[in-house]
């Protein structure tokens, strides 16, 4: 079996063979492997018995589960109007003039991924950058590029 | 629903409605049409469209008919000017965003949206056109379904077909707000992901985002070629649905016009599938009774029963993904439709004395899986491929349109012959249990020399509308070589609609159910409901459709496969004898796994 394979039954017996099951399931694979694969999203569809499309529709309606690779630290920087208004736009370009990637992109070894978000609910704290469910409020160009030095040290 | 009765106005005129009535319902009562979209009576409510909005005394927003169900004292206006303006304003949004280049569409003509768009003289540029290039995402890989994205109004009726009367969850709703899409699984093309190619999505889809593949001009190319010799042969189901598409009501049987039509296409020979559905069921019933001698006298354990008919390519698609290890239990006999392709190009072609490289096979289905079916690597047997272009009725309907023939004013014609004398047993295959019962009629009286033992030959418990129905037949006074056979209770189930054909194959796989023999269509009602129907389709015209088969059945001279004396002939000119060298060579097939996930 691999490896996805036992993540994917070790969660589905945690949580449940049933349709209600799928959020927690996914989210315990992303936490894992950063993204949902196309394997691991059909071994959750023939756990839970229900369609590999099903499960790829749920998956894409949530910016969090992500269908494409993703580096080991997703970074999301809110784009929503309150971090907008607070200078979002200095801070992204900070990073990706960091990481020399456009958002969307992972950075080559891998490590990277720079992604905006929707609000995330500290519009009074904006801007906001989260790296894996790590939040950083009331950040500015210079503390976000510290921040990811402080990740690009750990392995 | 419940017998307690509930009072409403409608339009300021009373009304009263069994309780949990919608108010669609109850505005139908009183005569009060209120325009829908993402409703469809087969399905679950879905309440997303917005088109069916009313306004309600009291209520401070505006209420979708199709989905809010009827109060006591509830007083509704199904066309004040707010309802009207909002309904407008609904179908322009919906405009908006959608490719409406109506004179190229096939849906044209046919589309509920621009039925909808035409009734309320929807103005221009009320909102933004927001309809980008890259809308267009058009899926032709499959060679019975395309799908055009630039088309869809995400209704989501194909979505709901697919998972709640098929089992199958092809398709499914991607993304949310403006980029909200209808997909498949990470977004591969149809062809490649576990749709059955069935059609049923089509059938309900009110605009031409879903719509089958068309061979219409390359079958009129072939037709306005000299050399080429064009047969063409008819489903069963085709001659009670096709009046529908040409002005006459559900349940006509239009079977001499449709001959007549075909001719006055310029078909070389217009020929009957009914033909190769009486030879499927001498094949397939032999097939049965030798599974059984194997199991009961040779306690042979290889033997793998229940046997499930084969005719349906829908259904085999969807084993061949759902339940690959139950493929043993599929009979090896190919459909009829490509028994008559096989048979066209050998046995027709010699007996013509035609080349069969000239031969061009057209066959007209009620369904779109029979296109795929058709392209199979394994329909190849005379050499060719067997069956070259599949039509669904609605294609020849419009073909007969183009050709300007007045349809209701057709004389009747006779099939031609050979290969075009088809039996009462043969046109039952349309509907849902009718391969049961034709098998029933042939296999019952092989074994004991006498009629099935039921009035006027109606196999009646097989019949219906019930998604899976079951039936248990003792046989008695069997002939000597069947004599292991008597006093044996032969075990039957139908399933129709491949929600009812996963139950009941699941209790099969867990072995909670044993049968003898089981029939399944992947399409409600059968052939008759098939993908390639006349749109639009429901519960009741689906019944109109198989009292119209039954009717067709009982009005023919000769009710019984076996009795088919151009079947008889085909045994002693060309196969020899059910399951010989030859019949296993051009008319059996075996079916490989597919991957469910
Ligand atoms: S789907 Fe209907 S409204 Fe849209 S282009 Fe086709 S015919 Fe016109
Ligand atoms: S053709 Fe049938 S199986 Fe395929 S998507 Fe449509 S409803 Fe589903
Ligand atoms: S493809 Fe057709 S049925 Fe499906 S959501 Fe789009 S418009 Fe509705
Ligand atoms: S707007 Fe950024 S967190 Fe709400
Ligand atoms: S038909 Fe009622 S909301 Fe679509």
């Amino acid at each position: 079996m691999s490896k996805t394979e036992t993540l994917v039954r070790a969660l589905v017996d945690k949580h449940g063979k049933s349709r209600n099951s799928l959020m927690p399931v996914l989210q315990g694979v992303v936490k894992e492997e950063r993204y949902l694969s196309e394997e691991a999203m059909l071994e959750v569809a023939r756990e839970l018995d229900i369609s590999a499309a099903d499960v790829f529709g749920t998956a894409s309606f949530y910016t969090f589960l992500d269908t494409v690779p993703r580096g080991s630290y997703v970074i999301r920087v809110c784009k929503t109007i309150a971090c907008h208004m607070a200078g979002k736009d200095v801070v992204i370009d900070a990073l990706s003039d960091m990481l020399k990637i456009k958002v969307g992109e992972t950075t080559v070894d891998g490590k990277f991924t720079l992604l905006t978000a929707n609000c995330l609910g500290w519009c009074h704290k904006g801007p906001v950058m989260l790296v894996n469910d790590e939040v950083f409020p009331q950040i500015t160009a210079q503390k976000a590029v510290e921040i990811v030095e402080e990740y690009a040290r750990k392995k | 629903m419940s017998n307690y009765m509930v009072n409403l106005k409608i339009n300021n005129i009373p009304v009263s409605v069994p309780e949990g009535s919608t108010i669609v319902q109850a505005a139908n009562k009183l005569n009060f049409r209120i325009p829908t979209l993402c409703f469809h009576p087969d399905l679950s409510v879905a309440g997303n469209c917005r088109v069916c909005v009313v306004e309600i005394t009291g209520a401070r927003a505006l209420a979708a008919a199709c989905a809010m169900p009827v109060a006591e004292g509830m007083e509704v206006f199904t066309n004040s000017a707010k309802v009207r303006t909002a309904r407008k304003h609904v179908i322009e949004l919906l405009l908006s965003e959608h490719n409406a280049d109506c004179t190229k569409c096939f849906k044209n003509g046919h589309c509920e949206l621009q039925e909808l768009a035409a009734e309320y003289r929807v103005g221009d540029h009320v909102f933004l056109d927001l309809v980008k290039a890259s809308d267009k995402i058009l899926d032709i890989s499959s060679p019975s379904i395309q799908k055009d994205n630039s088309k869809c109004i995400r209704c989501q009726r194909c979505v709901r077909t697919c998972e709640e009367l098929q089992a199958v969850g092809a398709l499914a709703v991607a993304c949310k707000g403006d980029h909200q899409r209808i997909t498949t699984f990470m977004d591969k093309s149809l062809h490649n992901v576990v749709c059955t190619n069935c059609g049923q999505c089509i059938n309900r889809c009110p605009t031409g985002a879903l719509v089958e593949r068309n061979y219409m001009e390359e079958v009129w190319d072939h037709i306005n070629n000299p050399f080429k010799h064009v047969v063409v042969q008819t489903a069963p189901a085709v001659r009670i649905g096709l009046g529908e598409d040409l002005g006459l009501e559900p349940g006509h049987r239009v079977t001499g016009k449709l001959v007549s039509a075909l001719k006055h296409i310029g078909f070389d020979s217009v020929l009957d599938t009914d033909f190769t559905a009486d030879l499927t069921i001498m094949e397939e019933g032999t097939e049965l009774l030798t599974r059984l001698k194997k199991a009961i006298v040779d306690k042979d354990e290889t033997v793998t029963l229940p046997m499930t008919t084969s005719c349906s390519p829908g259904w085999i698609k969807f084993i061949e993904h759902t339940f690959p290890e139950l493929l043993p239990n599929v009979s090896t006999c190919k459909s009829p439709q490509q028994m008559f392709g096989a048979l066209a190009k050998t046995y027709y072609a010699q007996k013509k004395g035609l080349d069969p490289k000239n031969i061009v096979s057209v066959s007209i289905m009620p369904c779109t899986a029979k296109k795929f079916e058709a392209n199979r690597p394994e329909m190849r047997a005379s050499g060719y491929q067997d069956v070259d272009y599949v039509l669904t009725t609605r294609e020849l309907a419009m073909m007969i349109k183009q050709a300007g023939i007045e349809f209701t004013k057709l004389d009747d014609m006779h099939y031609d012959s050979i290969m075009g004398e088809g039996t009462g047993a043969a046109v039952i295959f349309g509907a849902t249990g009718g391969v049961m019962e034709a098998a029933l009629r042939t296999a019952y009286e092989i074994v004991t020399g006498r009629e099935v033992p039921f009035n006027n030959l109606n196999i009646t418990p097989v019949r219906g509308m019930e998604g899976v129905r079951e039936a248990t037949i003792t046989i008695t006074g069997t002939r000597p070589e069947w004599s292991f056979l008597e006093g044996v209770e032969m075990k039957v189930a139908v399933a129709h609609g491949l929600v009812n054909a996963k139950e009941l194959m699941t209790a099969v796989r867990d072995q909670k159910a044993s049968y003898h023999f089981i029939e399944v269509m992947a399409c409600p009602g059968g052939c008759l409901g098939g993908g390639g129907q006349p749109i639009p389709t429901s519960a009741d015209i689906r019944e109109k459709r198989a009292q119209a088969i039954y009717a067709e059945d009982e009005g023919l001279p000769i009710r019984k496969s076996h009795e088919n004396p151009e079947v008889v002939q085909i045994y002693k000119d060309f196969l020899g004898e059910p399951l010989g060298h030859r019949s296993h060579a051009l008319l059996h097939t075996h079916y490989k796994p597919r991957k469910r996930y």
